[in-house]
Parts: structure tokens; sequence; C-alpha cells
């Protein structure tokens, strides 16, 4: 049995069965990771003492025959912008490079609590920033299906060790689509929940009212034991809440499905859309009702999103100052040593983004762009609240896209942006959105991305278990 | 339309340094990016509300009282600190 191969349900089994431990486990999954890691560049850090502690922490309450909980003794690898007390955090950044943890985030804290097991930290875009995972001041993280094309970003790592087997399942966190579009590209599972189901203490911030911490699993069933493990109200992150209805109990023949008529326009790829549609129509022919529906600004979704996240990201990176944490660069007064290091620190996106912000912040222009733009996300919201009057879920392509070739995109930011045009809107109206794997264009993996009303993210896991049951 | 000239003032507003070449660079691109958000004002959008979050929570708030860290966090914090004099953060002079 190759044990780096299993999901979170099958390593569950086998651990309750004593068919391996949890030491062996682990093993199997650092081997892999040592193995593959110089070549797909997935791990910035691997946390091997930490991870094989907790695993014999597990084989022994296994021995002394105490029940274990589903994510018990399995390994996980964790986006290198969220928290784990005591290892090394650098938002793949030069400015956190010696950063150490100095508490776990939330979700670390849940995680941890429920048995797991931390084998690593993942490789990212700079502070999240990027859809191809090319931003990473430090290495680049390739596409296990294709070596010589990104994985897709900014959980470009976390993706990569999912489909590379260097991980049984792995946090992710989506601002504009960095879990559901390397999720896609790399041909893994990917859940952006609901803004405020899943606590951003402890992840580093980027853009605070998009910001989703999600699990990023090998199948629907695994999304959802990670989500239940990680979800729920958190004192310390006030935008948190518990749900009402966190079970679906909605049947195949009821189900509404809604194909937003402005998702397949020009600029998707012929074969994605073939892709797409083949999907939808397995659920057709499974029973469900599928309609077309429109969301009449979706076109403008991308631009408000480059106004709303940027201001956020001006403000929130303002704290990398060099005086209380992180690189630190002397200058001959206060001023020149913050210059000097947010210069040294910074990548270009990174500094692209601040000054946009700043930009469109700035006295004289915030009426025409920032306050605009906010309006403009009312707009949005409010035609995903039409729309889900009519159907329970609006499905259609993740990227326009399969993953592209190394090096295409870095010279022109605007076609990067042009990634993430068909996942930013769930982020904008805080809807939960999940890709699940649809089917490849030679070797490349293309995913189906389901999207579902505020609050309604059991619902698409259950839609999405629909199509993973027919396709096992 | 970003100038050089305007790509230094958002720099000293954001207290970011800048080579001459990236003024150029950044100037050049972010016009660009500029022009592709203009694409709202294509949109009418008087009388519409702006959203700043999505919850929908409002006011949630926590009891105004500190929360005692141990000394075991504290200096966890302080290690990370470039700069240190007598468990203060030292920074330069700002007068």
């Amino acid at each position: 049995m190759k044990l780096d191969k299993l999901t979170i349900k099958q390593a569950n089994q086998g651990l309750k069965k004593k068919e391996f431990s949890s030491v062996e486990l682990t093993e199997a999954v650092l081997d892999r990771i040592k193995k593959r890691n110089k070549e797909i560049n997935a791990y910035l850090t691997i946390s091997e003492e930490l991870a094989l502690n907790q695993a014999k922490r597990v084989d022994r309450k296994i021995k002394n025959k105490e029940e274990i909980n589903i994510l018990e003794g399995i390994p996980l690898a964790v986006k290198d912008a969220i928290l784990v007390d005591g290892i090394r955090c650098t938002a793949a950044s030069k400015i956190l490079e010696n950063y150490i943890a100095p508490y776990d985030a939330t979700v670390i804290k849940k995680l941890k609590k429920a048995g797991a097991v931390f084998v690593g930290k993942t490789n990212l875009d700079e502070f999240a920033m990027g859809a191809s995972g090319e931003n990473s001041a430090f290495r680049l993280t390739r596409n296990p299906h294709d070596l010589e094309r990104v994985p897709g970003g900014s959980s470009s790592g976390s993706a990569a060790a999912i489909a590379d087997n260097q991980a049984i399942y792995a946090l992710g966190s989506d601002t504009g689509g960095s879990i559901r579009q390397p999720s896609s590209m790399c041909g893994i599972v990917g859940l952006k929940t609901t803004y405020g189901r899943v606590s951003r203490y402890g992840l580093i911030a980027h853009a605070s009212s998009l910001d989703q911490i999600g699990p990023m699993t090998k199948t629907v069933e695994d999304a959802r034991i990670v989500f239940d493990a990680i979800k729920g109200k958190d004192i310390k992150d006030s935008t948190t809440m518990d749900s009402q209805n966190e079970e679906s109990k909605i049947k195949i023949k009821d189900l509404k499905i809604g194909i937003p008529k402005e998702y397949f326009v020009k600029g998707i790829d012929p074969d994605v859309e073939k892709i797409v549609k083949k999907a939808i129509n397995k659920y057709e022919k499974m029973g469900a009702k599928v309609m077309e529906v429109s969301l009449p600004h979706a076109e403008y979704a991308l631009a408000c999103y480059y106004i709303i996240m940027p201001a956020e990201v001006s403000t929130n990176l303002a704290r990398y100052d060099g005086i209380r944490y992180g690189l630190s660069e002397k200058g001959e007064n206060l001023l020149e040593g913050y210059l000097k290091t947010k210069q040294k620190g910074f990548g270009d996106e990174v500094t692209r983004r601040i000054m946009m912000g700043t930009y469109v912040l700035s006295a004289g222009y915030y009426d025409a762009y920032y306050l605009r733009a906010q309006k403009v996300r009312t707009l949005i919201k409010q035609d995903f609240n039409d729309v889900f009057k009519k159907v329970d879920v609006l499905m259609g392509p993740v990227s326009p896209t399969p993953a592209f070739k190394i090096g295409e995109k870095m010279d022109d930011p605007i076609s990067m942006y042009l990634n993430d045009i068909y996942t930013i809107s769930a982020n904008l109206a805080g809807i939960p959105a999940i890709s699940i794997p649809a089917g490849k264009i030679e070797n490349l993996p293309v995913g189906l991305q389901i999207m579902g009303n505020q609050f309604d993210d059991e619902k698409i896991l259950q839609v999405a278990k629909f199509y993973e049951n027919k396709n096992l | 339309m970003i100038t050089k000239k305007k790509v230094e003032n958002i720099a000293k507003l954001a207290r970011l340094g800048l080579s001459e070449k990236e003024k150029e660079k950044f100037s050049k691109e972010l016009s660009a990016i500029l022009e592709f958000i203009n694409k709202l004002n294509e949109i009418n959008v008087n009388k519409i509300e702006p959203t700043a979050q999505v919850t929908g929570l409002e006011n949630v708030s926590r009891k105004d009282s500190s929360i005692k860290k141990t000394k075991e966090e504290t200096d966890k914090l302080l290690s990370l600190s470039p700069d240190t004099k007598d468990r203060h953060v030292k920074v330069k002079a700002i007068l």
C-alpha cells in the first residue's frame, strides 16, 4: 500500500484497523517530500521533528486502545501564510524570511486539538499575491502534472503538494481565487468558504474583507471533514459566526443549477468550456435541472477587486516597518529605515499593490475609485442575491485556461489578473465556492466551480459529492 | 495616467523606497492598471450604498479589559524585534 496516496478517510480507517501506524504514514509522506521537493518546491519549511512527535503521541493513544478522531495522526501541509507556533512563517517574502511564529492561528489550534500532524509549510506567491506561484521571493513551485508549467496560485505549494502526494491534505487561503484556481490547475479539491465561517486569526493579512482559509484535499469528502474541523465562531476574529443550517439534505432531483451566461463569453479556452459543460451535463443526466441565468455586473468584478483589494493591502502591509519584527534595514533616520526596509523586503507585485491601494485611497481619488468600487461591490452582491432566489447553486469554470507555462505572464500584470476573472466575485460577495476536478486537456487538469448562496457551504459540498460519487 | 511624479508622491505616502528605474517601470504598469479599473466608470452608481463588509454583523465588541500575557509570550514577541533595550522595542529618535 502506498501510504502517501491515501485520503483522510482511508488513512483514518487504516489507523483504526492498525494496518499501519501514524509514524509510518507520516514517514511515507516525509519520504515523498524529500524525494520530490527539489523538483516541485512545494515546501518552504519541513517540520519533521514536530510531525514525528505528534505522530508518536497518536500511536501511543492507538496502542492504549483510545478512540481516535477522524484527523488524528494524519499529516497535513499548511500554506506559509498561516502561523504555527515556533515554526518559521515567511509569507514567501524576504521581509519575513526569519520570522518565527509566536502563536498558533485559530485553525491550527483547532487542528492540533484534533490530533493533526504538521509536516511543513508550503510555498506561495509573496503575501498570497499572485495567480501562478511565481511571485514567491524564494523558489518556483512547479506543477506536478507538467514541470514546465505553473501550479496556479497563490496557494501554489499546497496545491502541488496534494497533487503530488506530499501530504494527505492541506490548508490554503483564498482572497480572489487563491485556493480554487491552483486546485483546478493541479486537479484537486479546493473550498473557499463563506466569509466569516472560518477564523482568520493567525493568517497573515492580505485583504481582510476578502481573505478566507480553506481546505485543499484529494476528495470532496475530505474537504468536508477538514471544513468541519476548522469552522466556527472565534472570539479572536470578530467577523466570524456560526451558521444556522449546518446540514444539507437536498436531493439531486430537486437541485436547480444556474449557469451564468457571462462566464461563457470570449476569453475562455474552448477545451475548458467543453469540459465544464460536460460536467454540468452529467448533473443534468443525474436528474438536476439546469438553467441559464445572468449576473449582469460580472464583467465589473475584476476591476472592482483591483481597487478594493489593493486598498486593503496598502493598509495591512503598512505594519512591515522593520521595527517590531521582520527585516530591518538601518537608515540615518526613522524614515530612511522605512524606505530601505520596504524596498529590500517587498517584491514587485506587493509593491504594485501597495502603490495602487495608496493611490485609490488618497485625497482626491477616494470617491472616484474606492467609494465607487464599494458601490459596485453592492451591485455584484445583489446579483447573487437575486440569482439564488431562482437556483440552488451556480456552476461554471474556475479559470479561463489550464495551467500556463512558467514565465508566460510575468511581464504583464493584467494578463495575470485575468486568471481570477471567474473566482473573484465569490470573494466580493462573501459566498462559498468549490473547485472539483472535472477533466483534463491532455495531461492538464481542469476544475468545475460550484458556487452557493451565503452560508450554503454544506450544500455546495453535498452537490460536489454527487459528482464525485458518480465518477469514482 | 500615473506619471513618474505621481509615482514618487504615492511612494512617499506609502514609505516605499524606489530606484529611478523602478519609478519608470511602475509608472508604466500602474497606468495600465488604472486604465483597466477605469472600466467602473461605465456604471451608474447613483443611490447605491457602498459595501465595506458582507457578513451583516454590526458592532461586535468585547469587555474593555486587558488580556494578560505570560512572560513566555512577551519574551517570544520581544525576541522577534530587531532592536530592544530593557524589554522595550528600540526606535530611532522621531524628533
